[in-house]
């Protein structure tokens, strides 16, 4: 059973804009499959009585107050990044509309 | 093709998302301050900068403020949902993804209903949804700062995670030819009623209120609704208003030509009220979204959604047609306030202490010509509600006539003081020392010793011209009134 095909890969590549050759679409289309398939054994453990959940803890309302904490330094903040201009993050030319 | 037109041979049918940034102290989940205007990239942390291992935790303030705007617009409160992520590949977010709701918005299901042209229009209310903001790229080397060809772009952080509420209406229907009103007035409300609930400047300008406008066709008689597109970047009211219009007309020429829609987002001109195609999407959007893990899920306690729904603030609608039955004022003056956006400043200022109809006067005609003028809102004015009540009151103790109390006006627009300042400086009080006055009556009766003979000859008509004569001898600051009487009174004259 081959639930992962290519073509998805290639989709999920293109949304990540990451290049991959073919002969690596095949690779991660496998090792994508096995990913799934290990995931896929909790279902076979799940049955109607636990309800499916998103967090590992079952607590609802965790909020913090709407108080300021201090923020990083710009240059801090900058410290780790690949490219700066005008205390700005620069980034590559963007291909693609305005989100 | 011309709007008329286009409305004979179509029917729209008009979407709008609204986003609104919450006027919190703090990010949506972190502590940065939230201040518009600061230095780049000196509101960001480990947790809005998404550095590994930082943990979002949600700002109670907000989700208390997108309760209340749910409440407030008559919506469902979710008893139980969660933020989701929201997946995609662009660096306004150093994520790579927007933490959203999904399928479990935080409130659904409810109304906002509009007045346009006298007529109520009820627009529904899908979804009400908490998001975070994104940052501020700005795009270099291209030859209009725009992103088409731009060499590389530029990004600060400080707006990202600030908390967003995403409000979406149902598809809106039936509004004819009155789609672009509609759009306007439904917009126009909404900031009216994030005013009322204090959770939002709500500034189109600054960008804490930002309108997507979703259009399409559908021929005249048709059921099935066109292709839509959404058009973005339209920052101001009048914008709303004139892009929903160019965008009726420019899918009328083409369905007229046998032409097809294609949906996609496009980008509204200021300058010249058109709309421009954003970039053809390869592929649908495919976001990815799955419940956000490290968020754990909302729960609001009915007790305290009942507590908040209970102390919402009168909202505007409401408040309109109580203030209206108030200050005795007509429907066709109510529109006329609202469209000038008069209606806040009107009302503080009867707060202030002004007679109903003199703040409508002065914010009406002198003000609003004033303004015009200048090119700038009324709001804008360098005036404020109570400066201009201290002015009414001024007229009424009589110290100020009408035409005095403009000069006052124009002082203080000129930054020359408060008013009491203006008058003293410009030396505006009526003259009311009835010695200066009564002088000021002989000398014009001695100047004119023909009105007057008419006017102890019984045409008491004429006493206008000596009125006018004082007038202007006392430089406007007489009191016309008691002029006239002191006048007749001297020429033995009885009415």
């Amino acid at each position: 059973m081959s639930a992962i095909t290519r073509e998805e890969v290639a989709h999920l590549a293109r949304l990540s804009r990451l290049a991959l050759a073919d002969e690596e679409l095949d690779h991660f289309a496998a090792q994508l499959d096995q990913i799934v398939g290990a995931v896929a054994r909790v279902a076979e453990v799940a049955t109607a009585d636990i309800p499916p959940s998103s967090h590992a803890l079952p607590l609802t309302n965790v909020f913090r107050p709407d108080v300021v904490a201090p923020s990083l330094t710009p240059e801090q903040a900058l410290s780790g990044a690949p490219a700066v201009e005008d205390d700005r993050f620069r980034v590559p030319r963007i291909l693609g509309e305005e989100a | 093709m011309p709007y008329d037109e286009a409305l004979e041979r179509f029917e729209p049918v008009l979407g709008l998302e609204t986003h609104v940034e919450l006027g919190t102290n703090s990010k949506m989940f972190c502590g940065c301050p939230t201040t518009f205007g600061a230095p780049p990239n000196t509101h960001v942390c480990p947790t809005c900068l998404a550095f590994p291992g930082a943990l979002p935790v949600a700002n109670a303030v907000a989700i208390e403020s997108t309760i209340r705007i749910g409440l407030a617009l008559n919506c469902s409160i979710a008893e139980w949902c969660r933020f989701a992520r929201k997946n995609y590949f662009y660096p306004d977010m150093p994520k790579n993804y927007q933490i959203s709701q999904y399928d479990e918005p935080l409130c659904f299901d409810g109304y906002l209903d509009i007045t346009v042209e006298g007529k109520t229009v009820r627009i529904e209310i899908e979804r009400v949804h908490l998001e975070e903001d994104t940052g501020k790229s700005t795009h270099v080397g291209g030859a209009t700062g725009r992103i088409q060809g731009a060499d590389h772009s530029i990004v600060d952080y400080n707006r990202a995670g600030i908390p967003l509420v995403e409000i979406v209406t149902k598809p809106i229907e039936g509004t004819d030819r009155l789609a672009p009103e509609v759009a306007r007035a439904y917009a126009t409300e909404l900031r009216e009623v994030m005013r009322s609930l204090g959770v939002s400047d709500v500034r189109m300008d600054q960008g804490s209120m930002r309108c997507d406008v979703n259009v399409s066709l559908m021929p005249r008689g048709s059921t099935e609704w066109g292709t839509r597109t959404e058009t973005k970047n339209v920052n101001s009211f009048r914008s709303v208003e004139r892009s929903v219009r160019g965008e009726i007309e420019r899918q009328a020429a083409i369905l007229a030509e046998g032409g097809r829609i294609i949906q996609e987002t496009r980008h509204f001109h200021e300058d010249t009220g058109l709309t421009t195609s954003g970039r053809s999407k390869e592929e649908a959007q495919d976001y990815r979204y799955f419940p956000e893990p490290d968020l754990v899920p909302i729960a609001p306690d009915p007790a305290w959604v009942a507590q908040l729904k209970a102390e919402l603030p009168e909202l505007p609608s409401v408040r309109r047609a109580r203030l209206q039955a108030e200050w005795g004022v007509s429907d066709l003056d109510m529109a006329a306030m609202h469209n000038a956006d008069a209606f806040g400043l009107v009302e503080a200022t009867v707060e202030a202490g002004a007679p109903a109809a003199d703040a409508r006067k002065w914010w009406m005609g002198e003000l609003a010509r004033r303004a015009n003028e200048n090119g700038v809102a009324l709001a804008e004015l360098p005036i404020t509600p109570a400066q201009i009540a201290r002015v009414t009151e001024l007229v009424k103790s009589g110290a100020l006539n009408d035409k005095l109390a403009r000069q006052v006006l124009e002082g203080v627009l000129a930054g020359e003081g408060s008013p009491d300042e203006v008058v003293e400086a410009r030396g505006l009080k009526i003259v009311n020392d009835e010695g200066e006055l009564s002088a000021i009556i002989d000398q014009v009766i001695a100047d004119n010793a023909d009105a007057a003979d008419k006017i102890r000859g019984g045409k008491i008509a004429a006493v206008g011209a000596l009125v006018g004569g004082v007038m202007k001898a006392s430089r406007g600051k007489a009191d016309a009134g008691r002029a006239r009487a002191l006048i007749l009174e001297k020429l033995g004259v009885t009415e």
